[in-house]
């Protein structure tokens, strides 16, 4: 009889609209408006936040419209033309391909492996971390071996030698061969904060009311630790960036005809080039001073949203 | 205290064990093999095939793994294909220089970090932490090859204030004029690895003060009169420094990666150089040699910070 317990209650209609405005106004504010309001307080945020997305969906849609095979002909007759001219708004290098037009396929092209490395390393990172955290005892013990080892090896070192022995690769398996060795930050991270997480009260009487033990882990404690890897993927995704262009800068990333941010560096290492020709390297290092830095930004921004206590948007 | 110390260097072995599986098998993955360095014109098929034999490299992979780290105790590490000479000269020659330039950087990170996060602490919140916070922001998130790459090109090229190459100038002859030359060529490659590498250092030293700040040895030291200055300087700078000396060991790793970088771009006749040159010649025997030398570096680098951190922090111990 629900309606008579209705008509016997004393609040009104009008109280109880005011009593659920104010539950509603004290509630903990949803994570995504604390983001929200986090960006609105910080004026830098929004503009690092509108230039990286601006930014990666020009070069996304730009680089459909360029013929990369096409721009990577070398064509003498624009021989380290010089930037701001009428044909080549960046100039050309020496085989006389427009700088401009490498350094848009080129970025999608970083922008896309760092993409990739991201949601693959935190995936397997997260994984990893939460399993190792929430088992503890031997299953911990042999993962933690397994980590301490991944630490000892000289990652740089063994990507280059997995490079060149590998016959054929193209984008995909060089993001495969980064993704084996960039997990660790994360699982380290994310073992942290599961292994404190895994002590709270919740966990245990899931534990005693039987649930079951990958529910446990991915569908009640993950979401718990949601800000905390939302932030972590967001700062790993500014490192990642340094990766893949690190090791194309070496000579060891994407080969020579694909271009990439790092391959337009490497032309620094000709003396000519890093003097004369600084526009053939100096617009793709600039660009990659500016993306890490907005997205390193941002994950700030999600840090403090993370954290109560530092917040400058929602204070509740 | 020696137990933990006892079973950290026993969790050592069975990793270098299979560190060197993982190389050898790595190395017998790439072509060629460790008489690619002998061969010379004279050579014929015949005698590679019986050095092969003699040297029991034509077993299963078991018995040629064995062979192989018979040899490695013995320092034999086969010849450099490129170079001509035993592998173990030519690195020891190329060590010395990644070990200079490794030293100078650290030393001048701490020289840089130290102050800084004891300052950021102290002035916590004001403007000089502020300041602080940014250039840790920004050191961290830039990837050090491209600050090399701009570096190089402001003060080596445009600037001329540093040497672009090499580790010692052509003309540089006498003791003093060659220590100064070699000191005159890691400057700059030094400076920028130390000022790109605080962070850690910085923000850890940071945490630390501010939490000294409140404890209850501070307040003593206040109450008894000791002088701001000599709180920052004596009490709250000496506890916090042990657990700062351990990051040494772990910047080891991040110092040899970094190498690879700094020497290419530099031209610096280092391992991280040599490493990049052999790739290109396919020279395999230092390229194996040089992955195992980086990870037992590495190895030996996470032993120490971890024995200092056990020796701070007992809560590590008891585990």
């Amino acid at each position: 009889m629900p309606n008579k317990i209705d008509q016997q209650s004393s609040i009104s209609a009008a109280d109880l609209t005011r009593l659920n405005q104010e539950a509603q106004s004290e509630a903990t504010p949803s994570t995504a408006r604390i983001i929200w309001s986090e960006f609105k307080a910080d004026r830098p945020a929004i503009v690092a936040l509108v230039i990286i997305v601006g930014f990666i969906l020009f070069v996304m849609l730009a680089s459909l419209f360029i013929d990369t095979p096409r721009m990577m002909e070398t064509n003498i007759m624009n021989y380290f033309n010089p930037p701001f001219s009428a044909q080549d708004w960046l100039g050309a290098d020496s085989a006389g391909r427009s700088i401009a037009q490498q350094l848009i396929v080129g970025s999608r092209n970083s922008i896309g492996i760092a993409l990739g490395l991201t949601v693959i390393s935190s995936t397997f990172g997260i994984a990893w971390g939460l399993i190792s955290g929430y088992f503890n005892g031997y299953v911990d013990w042999g993962m933690q071996r397994v980590y301490d080892f991944m630490m000892m090896l000289p990652m740089l070192m063994i990507i280059i030698v997995l490079v060149t022995i590998i016959p054929h690769y193209n984008a995909i398996t060089l993001t495969l061969i980064f993704s084996l060795f960039y997990w660790e930050g994360t699982s380290r991270l994310i073992r942290s904060r599961t292994l404190a997480e895994a002590d709270k009260d919740y966990v245990a009487a899931s534990i005693t009311s039987g649930t079951n033990q990958w529910k446990i882990i991915f569908s009640q404690i993950m979401p718990n630790i949601s800000s905390l890897i939302i932030v972590d993927t967001t700062l790993s995704f500014a490192e990642n960036i340094g990766v893949e262009t690190g090791l194309s800068f070496l000579g060891f990333g994407l080969p020579s005809q694909t271009p990439s941010l790092g391959t337009l560096i490497a032309n620094a290492n000709d003396p000519n080039n890093i003097t004369q020709y600084w526009w053939t390297w100096l617009p793709a290092a600039l660009e990659i001073i500016v993306l890490c830095l907005s997205i390193s930004y941002i994950g700030q921004v999600l840090r403090r949203a993370a954290d109560a206590s530092q917040r400058q948007g929602l204070t509740s | 205290m020696w137990k933990t110390i006892l079973r950290r260097m026993l969790i050592m072995i069975p990793e270098v064990i299979i560190l060197s599986i993982l190389v050898f098998l790595l190395a017998k993955a790439m072509p060629g093999d460790p008489f690619t360095g002998s061969i010379n014109p004279k050579a014929n098929p015949a005698q590679i095939a019986h050095l092969m034999k003699m040297n029991g490299l034509d077993g299963p992979w078991y018995s040629q793994y064995w062979n192989w780290v018979v040899h490695l105790f013995h320092g034999n590490l086969g010849n450099s294909y490129q170079y001509q000479e035993p592998v173990t000269r030519l690195i020891a020659g190329r060590a010395t220089n990644t070990l200079w330039l490794a030293l100078f950087t650290m030393l001048l990170t701490y020289a840089i970090a130290l102050p800084m996060g004891v300052f950021a602490g102290r002035h916590e919140g004001k403007l000089p932490d502020t300041i602080i916070r940014f250039y840790t922001y920004v050191t961290y998130c830039i990837p050090f090859f491209v600050i090399l790459v701009v570096g190089i090109w402001i003060f080596g090229y445009v600037l001329g204030w540093f040497p672009t190459t090499g580790s010692i100038s052509i003309t540089a002859s006498g003791w003093l004029d060659t220590i100064g030359s070699r000191f005159y060529h890691i400057l700059l490659p030094g400076i920028m690895g130390a000022l790109f590498s605080t962070v850690n250092i910085v923000q850890y030293l940071r945490s630390e003060v501010i939490d000294a700040k409140h404890s209850d040895y501070v307040r003593t030291a206040r109450s008894k009169g000791v002088p701001t200055k000599d709180i920052y300087r004596h009490h709250i700078f000496r506890n916090s420094l042990l657990p700062i000396a351990a990051f040494a060991g772990y910047s080891i790793t991040g110092l040899l990666n970094g190498s690879i970088f700094t020497e290419t771009i530099f031209s610096y006749p280092g391992m991280g150089l040599l490493f990049i040159n052999s790739i290109s010649f396919r020279d395999y025997t230092v390229i194996t040699a040089l992955v195992l030398i980086y990870g037992i570096l590495n190895l030996l680098g996470t032993l120490l910070s971890d024995i200092i951190l056990s020796l701070v922090d007992p809560r590590i111990r008891i585990q």
